[in-house]
């Protein structure tokens, strides 16, 4: 169970003491956990025979931003999606090694039940065609919450938590569709807190924006780690330097480097970082 | 010497060009009418139709007017003719073949579209586009065979258990309402099925990921967001498969009993328009009859269009709705 080969003794820096060795960790479960989330132990995945992440070890801290950079095609997306077993709607994947949320086995959990605690925002914002209230009352449904006042106020938190409430309260029943595409991917953001996630993964959400929605996003995203962890995938490195407190280079299926973002960016122990921050490639 | 070289080959050039984008223009400009007949044909092809029903109709229009639609005798002798029963008739086959054909043929096709593999999805969508090849005539000699015959060996079991309704009443013969509404149902099954798999196959991913990301269940994602976002689509292959059994003739006329009457019973036999029209042309001495079943011929169209046209507007009110709230 034990793992030696941890990310922070790979870059051989220990990024505050947030992130423990994993010995100590074991050992002191109480105090080590209180900060960890999720953790990925050695975990390969696979498209067939393709295998598109190799041995990744990482651990992800609550409250916190956690950014994955890296080109396209190496396997950052994929890594993401492992984390609320969403990569399960593509056949013939196969994952091995672990994952776990608040110590317990991801793969052990009803996907449904995960799917609530870790919510995930995608690349191309995706409303339902349905009315701006509906799509976020829709995760409320499914999870069992009925009608009336108490939905009507989660909608309406849910949209304040996305800071749209003042720009659609007016006009809650109108499509989804009518707003326009920074609004409707912080609809999918609020849709997304609706269920009270746990950690909220967000899937390069700002690529089909212009700066100001992007901006607008990256606000929300600061608020919200207050009250949920977030992990996002970029391809936008000022993007990661602006709203994460640790970074992880994904390059190849392999994560070359993971620590805190400052350090990532200014200080990279690991070569082909420096290249892929300094721009040289990618 | 060399510029006057140079200068006609200027002056080539520059014509070479604009022959060039004459041609083009041109070509295009024929490319655009062909297409453009193409899609006037339809119109052209449909309008004819209706005018030669028309035409051809003109001496039964002449002697039942209106009263045509509500008469229900049909007397060669006299050469009194009703449109009634068979209305009644090719209406009340489709919407039973409808009702037993919806559930099965939506629910099958969620099953191919979203939960089969790939694999077995395709397989199973290949026998199903055979089935749809199948001609009608097939369909009425098994219906003649074996469907009838199941029913009578299943008429007690009915009563049993439906014949307090009024639509189990009376004596059974086997070839009925009943019988061709199993056979029609039969015959529109693949259509629902395969064009439903194709719109929800054509569901984007986005929409299920959605749903899943949020917890929901594998049918919960299907049945609440991806099912609804291919409604449209649902409702135009049913629309297609109605078309289909409203104007089905061969197998109908071999399980359906032939005879013009309107019974509320589902046992009693019964008679559709394009039946009748099927059996009786061969036999249309009098000029009143062949006039009497052309109209018939024009009603069929008229309810065709109808059931179309109200399908339409349904369809546009809905999407509407489904916006709106």
């Amino acid at each position: 169970m034990e793992n030696p080969i941890r990310v922070t003794s790979v870059t051989g820096t220990t990024p505050g003491s947030s992130a423990l060795p994993r010995g100590a960790e074991a050992g002191s479960k109480g105090a080590g956990t209180a900060e960890l989330k999720l953790r990925a132990s050695n975990l390969n995945f696979f498209y067939g025979k393709f295998q598109a992440l190799h041995d990744i070890n990482l651990d992800i801290h609550e409250n916190r931003v956690t950014a994955f950079i890296g080109p396209s095609g190496c396997g950052k997306s994929t890594f993401l999606r492992t984390l609320n077993r969403m990569h399960e709607m593509v056949r013939n994947t196969r994952v091995e090694g672990e994952v776990e949320l608040d110590g317990q086995d991801i793969f052990g959990l009803e996907v449904s039940q995960l799917r609530r605690r870790v919510g995930m925002v995608f690349q191309k914002s995706n409303p339902f065609p349905k009315s701006i209230f509906d799509n976020v009352a829709y995760g409320l449904r499914v999870n069992g919450f009925a009608g009336g006042k108490p939905l009507h106020d989660a909608v309406e938190s849910s949209l304040r938590r996305a800071a749209l409430w003042e720009e659609v309260k007016d006009k809650l029943n109108d499509s989804a569709y009518s707003l326009s595409g920074g609004q409707q991917q912080r609809l999918c953001i609020a849709r997304a807190l609706a269920v009270n996630p746990e950690v909220l993964l967000l899937d390069e959400p700002c690529s089909a924006l212009d700066p100001i929605a992007t901006a607008k996003i990256e606000d929300l995203i600061f608020q919200l780690k207050d009250s949920c962890t977030l992990v996002i995938v970029t391809h936008n490195m000022q993007q990661a330097a602006r709203v994460a407190e640790y970074t992880g280079f994904f390059l190849l299926g392999r994560l070359v480097e993971f620590d805190k973002t400052t350090t990532i960016f200014k200080n990279p122990a690991q070569k082909e970082t420096e290249d892929y921050v300094t721009g040289r490639f990618g | 010497m060399e510029t006057s070289e140079i200068s006609t080959n200027r002056a080539r050039s520059p014509e070479r060009a604009r022959r060039f984008s004459d041609r083009l223009a041109s070509g295009d400009t024929a490319a655009n009418l062909i297409v453009f007949l193409a899609a006037a044909s339809i119109v052209f092809i449909t309008s004819w139709i209706v005018f030669e029903l028309y035409r051809n109709s003109a001496a039964s229009r002449h002697e039942f007017g209106w009263s045509f639609l509500t008469g229900s005798s049909w007397d060669p002798v006299n050469e009194h003719y009703g449109a009634l029963p068979f209305i009644y008739g090719t209406i009340v086959t489709s919407a039973l073949a409808l009702l037993m054909a919806i559930p099965f043929g939506v629910g099958a096709a969620i099953f191919l579209a979203e939960l089969a593999p790939p694999r077995i999805s395709n397989a199973l969508t290949f026998l199903i586009e055979l089935l749809a090849a199948v001609p009608s005539v097939i369909y009425g000699l098994l219906g003649i065979f074996v469907l009838v015959p199941m029913l009578k060996s299943a008429e007690p079991a009915i009563r049993a258990t439906l014949g307090f309704l009024p639509f189990f009443k009376g004596p059974f013969y086997g070839v009925s309402l009943l019988a061709a509404g199993f056979v029609l149902a039969v015959m529109i099954v693949p259509f629902i099925i395969s064009i439903s798999r194709e719109v929800l196959l054509a569901v984007p991913a986005d929409q299920r990921e959605a749903a899943l990301a949020l917890g929901a269940t594998k049918w919960e994602s299907t049945w609440d967001i991806v099912v609804p976002f291919a409604g449209k689509g649902i409702v135009g292959s049913i629309f297609l498969a109605l078309a289909r059994s409203l104007g089905e003739t061969m197998a109908v006329t071999m399980v359906i009993g032939n005879t013009p009457q309107i019974s509320m019973s589902l046992f009693a036999p019964g008679y559709s328009i394009a039946a009748v029209i099927a059996n009786e042309f061969a036999e249309a001495s009098s000029e009143m009859l062949r006039s009497t079943l052309i109209e018939l011929g024009m009603v069929l169209f008229a309810l065709t269009f109808l059931i179309n046209g109200f399908a339409r507007i349904l369809i546009i009110t809905t999407s509407k709705k489904g916006n709106a709230t």
